[in-house]
């Protein structure tokens, strides 16, 4: 074990450490130790199962109260947030980094773009099929990544994961016979049935330009759902506590009979399996996988959304994936309609005051979005606690 | 999570912000706009004019476009969409096409794919564009081909020479423009055979259609012995050392690139770092004297300036260039350009919106005053191989056709930096077409500066 990973601080005082301020929002919550009231049930399985219906829900209701644009840009929130859900177990949970997740997700697209490559008129395989052909292939490569990351560390780590940023949309450009070189490979939307042309007339009344993409925009969020209902399972289970062993206590973990290196592949391979489904719906999304999508900002855009999202946290991945799609042409729109700036000049702009944004929140919440409320909220309990102890 | 692993994600993080206000480049151009309505048109009054859908209403007509406006392809190319808007505010000023003021909106792609997707969707269906006009980047644009026509919407004038956008059969919608990097690359493997059969010739290739279509053209000409080596790059990757390395020690003294202009000033320091002094001969695309120039400039820190480095490079060419001051239509984009009160100066890259806009023109007026999207196809099929502009050689459009326009000459730049041609005007096409000259003209300007197109149908 390599000395850099030894938690500072006092030997045996190692557990002033944990919880730490980073992955505040990774912990679960203490509804219970604490007693409060809570109006979910009790069993975590069954807590989810509501909670994605009515995530199933507030989904239907929000792609059918806004636009066809809108919709549009929340199936990119979908597949980012698919992604970043997966990274936020990597990196909150087990304590790993990956800068090579838009990598992976490359590999999830070009499976699925191969698998639907077919001749006009052919029958492509169903969307069910290729999607778990695309998870898979980026299980595997997960996997290998995996091996080699569990002994890897820190800046060594984060190292290894970027080549893989950097090379794997590499390998397009030189089978280029295969996989299209830098145009990439289109890949043709799934047919919408016919019941959904009649269901969204039924509930909105849409028609016309775009129905296809509002297709795509439900495939997408229908996966994100799914995602985040086993990653949540995942996170409160037995392994989403052995993750957070391995994170916070390595010689604690070790001496209790936890295998790091064996945990924290498996911790890469969940995580390579979720980005490997966020590439497949990207590639629906977008209708094309090509390696100008596959640059290493993507792979830092996801680190950025888990970190302002909150480190560990669902809530945290989707909130960040949704700034990453909807704050830049926010910003564009204002700096054009606002400020009346030409539309370069206010393209320009946007990415400055983006930089500022995050950097701000980075400053004054440093545990991210979600780990910021679930603090101060832990706080205010506490301080109530205290209070009430002390009026007996 | 350790203390360290923590440091390093917020150290990440903070990198991430850097990485992504780093990705801010090109040009900082502010806006003007004329907005003054008029009569004009062929038949009918203004009072005939109807909405016929997204994009044509009674009084406006809006196109949309996606360019790079930041990112690695910015510079240069962020400027074509100022050259669209000042042509379209002078049309605007007199009177628009049929009572119809022209709305020009177009996005940053930053010249990734995945934000085009997204762009061009809010072009379509928030801003309900009419037609979409000039879309950069062939792989850029590939994400948005399906979309465009499944949503049956015009999508004209391509800015990029692949041969993927004339497939009328697949995409009945879409439309090239410039000449096709295979028609060009053909030209150029003649010139060369003819004039120089003793020559050892290098090629220098971008890794994708753009390379691949131009060396198919150029080994259509030259035997596979003439072709001493072949180098590649990848967009985005600037240590081109190697590959001047490469191409030097086969003994090439003629190397023909099929590259961006940054490629041009990136391959010229190269050479100039090795004592590498080959005849040069970059495609259209790569030769933008004055932009390669101020790159030449930019990236040796001063230490090579000006357009004259440029002195003795071959190229080709398909519209006028800013460094022919007495050609009818450079002086009358100039004007316009002036007019427009813009910032910056009048560019090759602005020249090629302005021709483009010129073509727009020709279609709306073509289309008639009251279009769908289809009918504006149609009028591109049908009187497109019609129109004369900028553009030295007509276009071939027909309904089996949507390929742009078909043929260029030979520049070489003397030591002003001016080209000079070579050779009349040539004219070919993809595939085993042979190569012709060229037996009209180039026109000149109509007194107005604006197109005057008869409905067709």
């Amino acid at each position: 074990m390599s000395e850099t990973q030894t938690p500072t601080g006092e030997p045996g005082a190692a557990s002033d450490d944990a919880p730490s301020t980073a992955t505040a929002a990774a912990n679960a919550s203490p509804a219970r130790a604490t007693g409060r009231r809570s109006f979910l049930p009790r069993l975590t399985l069954l807590r989810h199962l509501l909670i994605l219906v009515v995530g199933a829900a507030l989904a239907v209701l929000l792609l059918e109260s806004t636009e066809l644009n809108t919709n549009i840009k929340l199936g990119n929130v979908a597949y980012l947030a698919v992604a970043a859900g997966g990274l936020t177990l990597l990196t909150g949970l087990s304590g790993q980094i990956s800068l090579g997740h838009g990598a992976l997700m490359a590999v999830g697209a070009y499976t699925t773009a191969l698998m639907l490559d077919v001749e006009r008129g052919d029958e492509p395989p169903s969307l069910f099929l290729v999607f778990l052909a695309a998870i898979a292939a980026t299980t595997v490569v997960g996997a290998l990544v995996g091996v080699a990351a569990a002994r890897l560390h820190g800046p060594y780590l984060a190292g290894a994961t970027l080549a893989l940023a950097v090379g794997i949309p590499g390998l397009a450009l030189y089978f280029s016979d295969t996989l299209g070189g830098e145009q990439g490979i289109t890949v043709r939307p799934p047919e919408r049935p016919e019941w959904f042309d009649n269901a969204v007339e039924q509930l909105s009344g849409a028609s016309g330009r775009g129905l296809n993409d509002k297709w795509v925009a439900y495939i997408a969020v229908a996966c994100l759902l799914v995602t985040y209902f086993f990653l949540a399972n995942l996170m409160r289970s037995r392994m989403g506590r052995t993750w957070r062993a391995v994170r916070d206590q390595e010689v604690a973990a070790e001496l209790a009979g936890i295998s790091l290196g064996s945990w924290r592949v498996l911790a890469f391979v969940v995580s390579a399996a979720a980005a490997g489904l966020a590439g497949a719906v990207l590639a629906i999304v977008v209708q094309l996988a090509a390696p100008g999508s596959f640059l290493p900002v993507l792979s830092l855009s996801l680190l950025t959304a888990v970190v302002i999202g909150g480190l560990g946290s669902l809530t945290g991945a989707l909130l960040g994936s949704a700034l990453l799609v909807f704050l830049p042409p926010w910003l564009i729109d204002i700096g054009r309609d606002v400020f009346d700036m030409e539309e370069a000049q206010a393209s320009q702009a946007s990415f400055v005051v983006y930089g500022l944004l995050l950097v701000v929140t980075m400053l004054f919440a440093p545990a991210g979005l979600v780990g910021t409320v679930r603090l101060a909220l832990l706080r205010r309990r506490a301080a109530r606690a205290t209070a009430a102890a002390g009026g007996r | 999570m350790t203390r360290n692993s923590r440091r390093l994600v917020s150290v990440l993080a903070a990198a991430t912000i850097a990485t992504t206000m780093a990705a801010c480049g090109g040009d900082d151009d502010s806006g003007g706009g004329g907005d003054s309505s008029g009569g004009g048109g062929d038949t009918g009054t203004a009072a005939d004019n109807e909405a016929t859908g997204p994009g044509m209403t009674e009084d406006t007509v809006t196109i949309g476009s996606h360019y790079p406006l930041t990112g690695r392809a910015a510079p240069g190319y962020s400027e074509i969409p100022t050259g669209v808007q000042a042509y379209f505010d002078y049309v605007n000023a007199n009177g628009g096409v049929y009572d119809r003021q022209i709305e020009w909106v177009y996005r940053d792609d930053g010249y990734n794919p995945t934000n085009t997707s997204t762009v061009v969707r809010e072009l379509v269906l928030d801003e309900e564009v009419f037609a979409i006009m000039g879309g950069l980047g062939t792989a850029t644009h590939n994400a948005v081909l399906d979309f465009l026509n499944t949503e049956e919407v015009p999508d004209l004038f391509v800015a990029s020479g692949s041969s993927l956008w004339d497939d009328p059969e697949n995409l009945p919608y879409t439309f090239g423009w410039q000449t096709d990097y295979e028609s060009e690359g053909k030209i150029i493997g003649q010139y060369i055979a003819e004039n120089y059969p003793d020559a050892k010739v290098g090629l220098f290739l971008q890794d994708d259609d753009f390379g691949e279509d131009g060396e198919r053209g150029v080994r259509q000409y030259l035997d596979d012995d003439q072709i001493v080596e072949v180098q590649t790059y990848t967009s985005g990757n600037i240590d081109v050392g190697p590959q001047m390395a490469a191409l030097q020690s086969s003994g090439a003294d003629f190397v023909l690139g099929f590259n961006t202009p940054p490629y041009t000033a990136l391959t010229q320091l190269a050479a100039r770092n090795l004592n590498y002094t080959p005849q040069w001969w970059y495609s259209n695309v790569g030769s933008a004297p004055d932009l390669v120039g101020s790159l030449l400039g930019a990236f040796s820190q001063g230490a090579v300036s000006g357009a004259s480095a440029l002195a003795g490079i071959m190229t080709t060419a398909y519209i006028p260039t800013v460094d022919q001051v007495d050609n009818p239509w450079i002086q009358l984009f100039q004007r316009i350009w002036d007019e427009s009160g813009q910032e910056g100066v009048l560019t090759n890259t602005r020249v090629y919106g302005m021709a483009q806009a010129y073509t727009m023109v020709q279609a709306l007026q073509a289309a008639g005053r009251n279009p769908t999207g289809d009918d504006l196809v149609a009028a591109v099929e049908e009187a497109g191989s019609d129109w004369r502009g900028p553009s030295f050689t007509p276009f071939r459009f027909s309904t089996d056709r949507h390929a742009g326009i078909s043929g260029m000459s030979v520049v070489q730049f003397n030591d002003q930096g001016v080209g000079e041609e070579l050779t009349p005007l040539l004219v070919t096409d993809t595939g085993d077409a042979d190569i012709e000259e060229y037996d009209g003209e180039p026109i000149a300007p109509p007194e107005s500066g604006i197109p005057d197109e008869e409905a067709v149908g």
